[in-house]
């Protein structure tokens, strides 16, 4: 429950974080923090038009894609606080979740019927299911070299485990923050920015959905990348730490990661289309290097 | 006592055979009547064993030839029979349904034989699983393969139905062949002929190969890559009950052939976890990527079988390779969550076949490219295809996530306490699960989002009403279970976990406990997401109810003549991959590209056609055969003097040979 608290108030500070940090890289004025929610309560007040050819699919859609989000971050642990649900393989299930949030997008976005809607969820289709096995091999990581199963005792005897898995963190934030700009389609996969409907893949998805449902699926976007905030705060911050250091180190951490986010989408092109799958998989590439690496130092091969 | 068993277990058998005489308006009745008969003779012993209350082999004395038969129910069959019922009962509902419409157009024998073939394919089924003998089970075996080929034949007078399920009798010989040689080797070793004796033989014989041998010839039943090429075509060639049935149960006799040989295998068991598991993960992956670019929306289904079997092997491999290195929980959890996904797939397969077929009967198509928006004229059948796809796809909270997150707690706790390429196996087993679930939602999304919903793609096959009731009744029961399961697995496992540790002679592993409660947990968090999905609707109806709410025409980003051809197809939907899994689907395209003159371009034809790699790798091994054969046809002169001759050079030889003590 914690969690969610905190990934709630994450989430409020979060995509106002990226735009802000955007517009003074470009040397814009640009919008304030609040801006992306004040949008978001405005869509909240709206009525809705809903499209002939849509069905209860695309109503239900949104909804369970939020609700997916919030079961989904209420697994997480937090530094040194369990989640009150830690059981083994519970990113298994959180994984799953996200998956399953993202099965009903994905057909929310074809109940329409458009052609662009259908390439959206074409691409989001594609890319996650390339980016999933990034995200087990890292899990895979982290349980070899902690010997747990549940994310509480992995974090938790993460930080103990000394200086080598100072390169397996590296490798994790890493892997978990591009996990996070896959998902979130952001760049180099996905530019928020773009207005041509052909190369869109996130925005395109949500060109129907208005008002109560649009805020609904904003709300679950910048809750989703809480959850990967939350994630990384935990493979960083020492459980040992005391309280409050660790409160102050966990919102220096997703600022810094929506900055970091801010200042890469500034400078980054994004990728041709056709070159995102090559992308998506080197990412588990990576990942498989952060495994092989850890299997080394775990039975002494090297060294 | 045994009288009363006898007559119980003879009855039924003997009564399928009135399915034949009676009128066509009874004839459905009539089977359904002895398939409840059946299972309920079968169930009531299947049930007693799984909670503990060991039942006594029951001996058929009668078949004198044979000698007398023992049919014997032990936690494995007790386990396998239940789930067969299941959904032979299921399908059998929702036949009654999908086959109204050819009552006209089928002569009244062809329905006789079809249900009669149906009550056979059930009993035959049973057979397999409790005939522990090894000419009684072979028997059965065969039983089983002729009936389910008879029920394949239900069209046949489509050439391409014919083709298939003669194409599927052959290859079940095959298979059949390699379980006679496999059962040869154990009598002329042991003396016996059955599954018990195949214990002696394992006990002083090298284990992999004749291991293999039964696993190649149940591999070929189960769908098993590359054993698989028959699967894809006869599943969408059968009635969408029997594609239920043959998908949902028949193929995991060969899951059961290969648990019941394992129970016996005493050494190389690692090697033979390794072998399972490698077959698997790559049924698995190929099973799926083929099942993406397929057109036909049961042959996508089928093709998923083969995914699913390539799931259920996985968690089998996983629990020899715990079996041979000593550690239950390996076996507890690759078992278990191997044997779970036997339940899990017959109840989500059955029932996503089932609303194939209601699609197939309201649309008249099966091609996913034909079809679309049939959800605004069939809700229901739209909901629970959604579930089965959801199910099948591993997602929570239904069942297909229990048997999966299972095997990934077996994979994930064999990463370490081993040695390095158990951990690199394990790994790759995680990577191999963690991309059949991606490339399933990737399937399912297809299939679901271009067959239900958008608008319908061709004038002539648009859904024009509901299923009956009759037909929804059996998919409400399969997505009950389905739920059920999802939502409370410890129901269900429970009873299995304690089945494999009596199967396999382990005990309870101290950290089963743990992972019990992890089951609880999801199943809770399962109740959790289902109950805060239903708040957030609440709360969204309410607010909607206050607010303008409009309709209109899909936003065509400024265009407007926008029309259903230009939605996105499945083809369209599957290329982006298609590409990049080209070298295993060597799918076909066809197309006029556009010329530079060409300011106006005109009408044009594009058209992709999905190739099995295995299937063509199969047809050429063929090919070299009937070239072998053609050559070798120049013996048959049709002349009686060289087949004199022909005998006569065969004695000479055969002299030959005894002189020279060689046979």
């Amino acid at each position: 429950m914690i969690a969610l608290l905190l990934a709630i108030v994450t989430a409020f500070f979060f995509p106002g974080i990226i735009v802000r940090v955007k517009s003074i890289v470009s040397g814009r004025k640009g919008p304030g923090i609040l801006q992306p929610w004040k949008n978001i309560f405005l869509l909240l007040r709206k009525g809705s038009v809903f499209s002939t050819t849509t069905s209860y699919i695309f109503r239900i859609a949104p909804v369970i894609y939020l609700a997916t989000l919030i079961c989904a971050i209420m697994l997480l642990p937090l530094p040194g606080i369990t989640s009150g649900f830690g059981f083994a393989a519970d990113f298994v299930l959180l994984a799953y979740l996200l998956a399953l949030g993202k099965f009903f997008f994905i057909i929310g976005a074809l109940d329409t019927g458009s052609s662009f809607e259908g390439m959206g969820a074409n691409r989001e289709a594609l890319y996650s299911m390339l980016a999933e096995p990034a995200f087990f091999i890292l899990f895979g990581t982290l349980a070899l070299l902690t010997g747990h199963l549940s994310m509480q005792s992995i974090f938790e005897q993460f930080h103990l485990s000394g200086y080598t898995s100072m390169i397996s963190g590296m490798i994790a934030v890493y892997v978990l923050i591009q996990i996070a700009m896959i998902e979130n389609s952001r760049m180099p996969v996905d530019d928020p920015k773009t207005h041509l409907e052909l190369t869109m893949i996130h925005e395109v998805m949500i060109l129907d959905n208005s008002g109560f449902d649009l805020a609904l699926i904003q709300i679950g976007t910048n809750l989703k990348f809480a959850l990967y905030g939350i994630l990384i705060a935990n493979i960083l911050i020492p459980v040992a730490w005391a309280i409050h250091y660790r409160i102050a180190l966990f919102f220096g951490i997703q600022a810094a990661f929506a900055m970091s986010i801010g200042i890469m989408e500034s400078f980054r092109a994004r990728k041709k289309l056709v070159k995102n799958p090559q992308f998506i998989v080197t990412l588990s590439s990576i990942a498989l290097l952060g495994f092989i690496l850890s299997l080394l130092i775990m039975y002494q091969l090297i060294l | 006592m045994y009288l009363l068993e006898n007559i119980l277990i003879i009855l039924p058998v003997v009564l399928s055979f009135v399915i034949l005489v009676v009128p066509s308006r009874g004839r459905y009745y009539a089977a359904l009547l002895i398939s409840l008969g059946i299972v309920l003779v079968t169930s009531v012993p299947a049930v007693n064993v799984i909670f503990g209350r060991e039942t006594a082999p029951v001996i058929l004395p009668f078949i004198t030839g044979l000698g007398s038969v023992t049919l014997t129910i032990d936690g494995l069959s007790a386990f396998f029979i239940l789930v067969t019922n299941f959904t032979a009962l299921t399908g059998l509902l929702y036949s009654h349904g999908y086959l109204n419409p050819y009552l006209g157009l089928k002569s009244p024998s062809r329905f006789s034989l079809h249900y009669f073939s149906y009550l056979w394919l059930h009993l035959s089924m049973l057979g397999v699983l409790m005939l522990r003998d090894g000419i009684p089970f072979l028997i059965a075996w065969e039983l089983m393969a002729v009936s389910s080929f008879m029920l394949i034949l239900f069209e046949a007078e489509k050439r391409a139905t014919l083709k298939t399920a003669v194409n599927y009798l052959i290859q079940m010989h095959i298979g059949l062949v390699l379980l006679v040689i496999g059962f040869l080797l154990c009598e002329a070793d042991t003396g016996r002929m059955s599954f018990d004796a195949l214990k002696i033989y394992f006990s002083h014989h090298p284990n992999t190969g004749l291991f293999l041998l039964f696993f190649a010839g149940f591999a070929i039943k189960a769908g098993f890559i590359p054993f698989h090429t028959w699967l894809p075509e006869a599943h969408p060639a059968a009635p969408s009950h029997v594609s239920g049935v043959m998908s949902g149960v028949m193929i995991k006799m060969g899951i059961y052939g290969i648990v019941r040989v394992l129970t016996y295998v005493q050494a190389d068991l690692v090697t033979i976890g390794l072998i399972i598991l490698t077959v698997s993960a790559i049924s698995g992956i190929l099973g799926v990527t083929m099942a993406i670019v397929q057109h036909d929306l049961k042959k996508l289904l089928a093709y998923h079988s083969i995914e699913n079997i390539g799931i259920i092997g996985m968690g089998i491999g996983l629990g020899a390779m715990g079996l041979g290195i000593h550690n239950p929980l390996l076996v507890l959890l690759g078992f278990g969550g191997g044997l779970l996904h036997v339940l899990n797939h017959s109840l989500f397969k059955s029932l996503l076949f089932f609303s194939a077929g209601s699609v197939y009967q309201s649309c008249h198509t099966k091609n996913i490219e034909e079809l679309g928006g049939v959800i605004h004229k069939m809700p229901v059948t739209a909901g629970l295809f959604l579930t089965g796809s959801v199910a099948i796809c591993g997602l929570p909270p239904l069942n297909g996530f229990i048997s999966e997150v299972l095997i990934y707690l077996g994979l994930f706790s064999g990463l370490s306490g081993g040695s390095v390429y158990q951990s690199l196996y394990m790994l790759l087993g995680i990577i191999s699960l963690a991309l059949i679930g991606g490339l399933a939602i990737f399937c399912f999304t297809k299939a679901f989002g271009v067959v239900f919903l958008g608008t319908p793609r061709s004038e002539t096959h648009i859904a024009t009403s509901e299923a009956s009731r009759e037909m929804l009744f059996p998919q409400f029961l399969a997505g009950g279970m389905i739920l059920l399961i999802g939502l409370f697995p410890l129901l269900f496992l429970q009873p299995l976990s304690h089945l494999i540790s009596v199967q396999f002679q382990i005990g309870i592993d101290p950290e089963w406990q743990s992972i019990t409660e992890s089951l609880s947990m999801i199943g809770r968090i399962g109740c959790l997401l289902i109950g805060m999905v239903a708040l957030l609707a609440f709360i969204r109806y309410r607010i909607l109810k206050t607010r303008i709410i409009r309709q209109g025409p899909t936003w065509g980003c400024g265009y407007t003549a926008g029309n259903a051809r230009q939605q996105y197809t499945g083809s369209s939907f599957a290329d982006a991959l298609a590409g990049l899994a080209d070298p295993v689907l060597h799918t076909q395209k066809e197309e006029v590209p556009f010329s530079e003159e060409e300011i106006f371009p005109g009408e044009r034809n594009f058209s992709t056609t999905p190739a099995d790699v295995f299937r063509k790798g199969l047809n050429r091994l063929v090919d070299f055969l009937m070239l072998i054969l053609k050559k070798m046809a120049r013996l048959q002169t049709g002349n009686i003097q060289h087949y004199i001759l022909y005998a006569f050079i065969f004695m000479i030889l055969i002299f030959f040979l005894l002189y020279l003590k060689i046979v």
